[in-house]
């Protein structure tokens, strides 16, 4: 797999990614997820919250790598409190 | 939990789609993604950058303004083929001998190949030789599309409504088709004008297939890459570099496969946003949720 140019953190981010699909996988078949309308403008599921929590933390990593030069784990912290909130209250 | 879990083994069928799309879209992506980290010597030689090349490139101003362009074109795009498609699709016959022939007739640009539509639309706005460019400096408008920007880009949106605007007339023409003569009979007895049937009958009943129309056109227009390269080159300047375009500069024409991965990614990311606006709107217009 050499090939492939691994690094840590990108093996790290990408084995993050699999166990949280997995996770979300176990979770949906121990309580099946119901859709609902919570403060974003539209009804969710839970796959829906998660997958527009990575999107919402994809731009926000965007948005700070292209305006500030702060350490980008304040970013990381943000997205991950944005990604909470939108799991619970989105 | 309900009493009966639902049967999913169905699901299993879809296996192997999913592992032609790990085989030929997952990995080579996470490849990109790795790739964007590191700056790449050769295969053996790497060094690992973290998120430089992403700061970099959205500080660019040769990737702002690519990005710039490539949303007035999309945009521009779709102001243009969607309504135009329409007014096709209006203008055909529902029924009758023709029909078939038509419609033959509106694909044919649909079959030709993107390099040449470039080459004919190259040769035929050609200010010297061209007919298009010729005839319209022969009635004393001035035009060269390989020296004015403004005229480069109304070429290009030519030769892209040339090109395309016959997939939405064709989208929107099985639409129409597939509206009851009921629905036309009732506004006939209400007394309704042409445009209050186009309001009120069928645009309702074409939001379906123009989303449809839309998503395509918007999504194709957004990744344009070999029309705009054929015609323009990308000139005049970078008048009419698209964000595909300045990619490829940069991967094959100076081999910065670590900017270029970080681009990819960015691009990428772009795409899926918009993809996902589409979805969610059509969804949540359907009230499927």
């Amino acid at each position: 797999m050499s090939w492939m140019a691994w690094t840590l953190p990108t093996a790290i981010f990408f084995a993050a990614v699999a166990l949280s699909l997995v996770v979300m996988t176990v979770w949906e078949r121990v309580s099946p997820s119901v859709a609902r309308r919570g403060v974003l403008p539209m009804v969710t599921t839970r796959g829906d919250r998660f997958f527009i929590a990575l999107l919402t933390a994809a731009f926000l990593h965007v948005l700070w790598l292209a305006f500030t030069d702060a350490p980008v784990v304040i970013a990381s912290v943000l997205a991950l409190v944005a990604g909470i909130a939108l799991m619970r209250w989105g | 939990m309900p009493e009966t879990m639902p049967d999913n083994r169905a699901w299993l069928g879809v296996l192997p789609v999913l592992l032609v799309v790990a085989f030929s879209a997952v990995i080579p992506l996470m490849t990109v993604v790795n790739y964007s980290v590191q700056d790449i010597f050769d295969v053996h030689t790497r060094l690992f950058v973290g998120f430089d090349w992403y700061r970099e490139t959205l500080r660019d101003p040769r990737f702002l303004d690519a990005l710039v362009r490539q949303l007035g074109f999309s945009a521009a795009v779709l102001a243009l083929e969607v309504p135009l498609g329409i007014l096709v699709a209006r203008a055909l016959p529902r029924d009758g001998r023709w029909v078939g022939v038509l419609l033959v007739l509106l694909a044919v640009p649909l079959l030709i190949p993107w390099n040449v539509v470039g080459t004919i639309w190259q040769l035929f706005a050609r200010p010297d030789i061209g007919l298009l460019g010729r005839a319209v400096n022969e009635l004393g408008i001035p035009f060269n599309y390989t020296a004015e920007p403004l005229h480069a880009w109304i070429t290009l949106l030519m030769m892209d409504v040339w090109h395309w605007t016959s997939l939405v007339a064709l989208l929107a023409f099985s639409g129409l088709t597939a509206i009851p003569g009921q629905c036309y009979q009732a506004a006939a007895m209400d007394g309704m004008s042409g445009v209050q049937v186009f309001r009120h009958v069928e645009l309702p009943r074409l939001k379906s297939v123009l989303v449809i129309a839309v998503l395509l056109r918007l999504m194709d227009s957004f990744m344009i890459y070999t029309e705009p390269f054929v015609l323009t080159g990308g000139g005049p300047g970078n008048s009419t570099t698209f964000l595909s375009q300045y990619l490829t500069t940069m991967a094959v024409g100076q081999f910065d496969l670590g900017p270029a991965a970080a681009f990819s990614v960015l691009y990428f990311l772009v795409v899926l946003l918009l993809c996902w606006l589409f979805y969610t709107s059509v969804i949540a217009e359907r009230g499927e949720r």
